[in-house]
């Protein structure tokens, strides 16, 4: 077995599991807001804001936000371990695929946190 | 007939780097050769130049190299199929370390192939004759043990080439699933926790160049599919 701690579970099919999963929350959400625009034609503020003030519609929008980290980090991570790794860059592949990894999990958990605040913001 | 061949040449006891030869190799008309043939007509004008054989079959998989662009077999690829634009390319494997000309290390395929322990482990006490299989426990090996090898599947493989040194590749992974699916192998579980890390079968991306280069005609994909699918009934 290949030894890995940067990865989201340490485990290959938790992580393939998850961006499965993730895949179709997203899937759904992409769906549902593209028919929700067109069956409201001219969506204006307050149809938006009413829309965004039901609770299962804050719900369905934080699930689709965590998916978005989940999935991403998974494959971000992917990404890195195939091109920022010792074959393509050498001995300095290490720090450049720590920076790449690091970087992508603070824009992550800044894009959760801030889609938190503006879900429940005033 | 006059045929262009384009050869990848490579000995590193004398060149710096590697260089693409070009020869004019004379076939004789309304014959299809194979690129095997043309190969021991190249060595005829230059015997420096240097490629590995032994069937010439397609069974030993010895003369896996890249023509004109795609893995396969010298031996059993006709040149009226390799040909491309009046002109046959024949390069050695990608993503492997070369020795010299078409010849590589193929030292990092087998370890892949080994790490996946391709021997049949059951400890129970053999019985008098052998371990016996119903014809339909068999049929499950059918496309899994005709493998052979050549290292055309992993070596077209972007997730192989990123990651050869952690990642199975389809060929051994084509192969675990091979004992996996044997009733007479008692060890799946073992063999599933050691593939359940990361990289080494969840790094298949189902690019599925390995399905379109296997000169025997195998599905390296599907049989990393079942592995997945296994994994999931035992994780969940």
């Amino acid at each position: 077995m290949v030894t890995n701690i940067t990865n989201l579970s340490r485990s290959g099919l938790y992580d393939w599991m998850v961006q499965r999963v993730t895949a179709i929350v997203l899937a759904a959400y992409t769906i549902f807001m593209v028919v929700w625009l067109l069956c409201n034609g001219s969506v204006d503020f307050a149809a938006w804001q009413g829309l965004f003030q039901q609770t299962w519609m804050r719900i369905f929008t934080l699930m689709a936000l965590i998916s978005l980290g989940a999935h991403a980090w998974v494959g971000m991570w992917t990404i890195s371990g195939d091109y920022l790794n010792e074959r393509a860059l050498g001995k300095k592949a290490l720090v450049f695929r720590f920076l790449f990894q690091a970087l992508c999990g603070v824009v992550m958990f800044s894009y959760v946190v801030w889609g938190i605040q503006i879900l429940w913001g005033h | 007939m006059t045929l262009k061949v384009s050869v990848y040449r490579y000995n590193p006891e004398k060149d710096a780097v590697p260089s693409m030869q070009d020869f004019d190799i004379e076939v004789p008309e309304g014959k299809d050769l194979m690129v095997l043939d043309v190969l021991a007509l190249i060595k005829e004008q230059d015997d420096s130049f240097v490629y590995r054989r032994s069937c010439r079959e397609g069974v030993c998989g010895s003369d896996g190299m890249n023509i004109s662009g795609t893995n396969g077999l010298a031996c059993i690829t006709p040149i009226s199929e390799a040909v491309r634009k009046g002109k046959l390319v024949l390069r050695p494997l990608p993503g492997l370390p070369v020795i010299r000309d078409l010849v590589v290390d193929m030292s990092l395929f087998y370890k892949q192939y080994e790490k996946i322990r391709p021997f049949l482990i059951n400890d129970a006490p053999p019985p008098a004759i052998e371990r016996l299989q119903s014809p339909e426990e068999r049929a499950k090996l059918d496309g899994l043990y005709e493998c052979i090898l050549c290292a055309c599947c992993s070596t077209s493989c972007p997730s192989f080439w990123w990651n050869p040194d952690k990642f199975v590749g389809p060929a051994g992974l084509l192969q675990a699933y091979r004992f996996l699916a044997d009733s007479r192998d008692t060890a799946t579980e073992e063999r599933l926790s050691a593939l359940d890390d990361p990289f080494s079968v969840f790094r298949c991306r189902g690019i599925m160049n390995c399905v379109n280069v296997c000169p025997k005609g195998l599905n390296p994909t599907r049989a990393i599919g079942h592995i997945r699918n296994m994994l999931l009934a035992s994780g969940t």
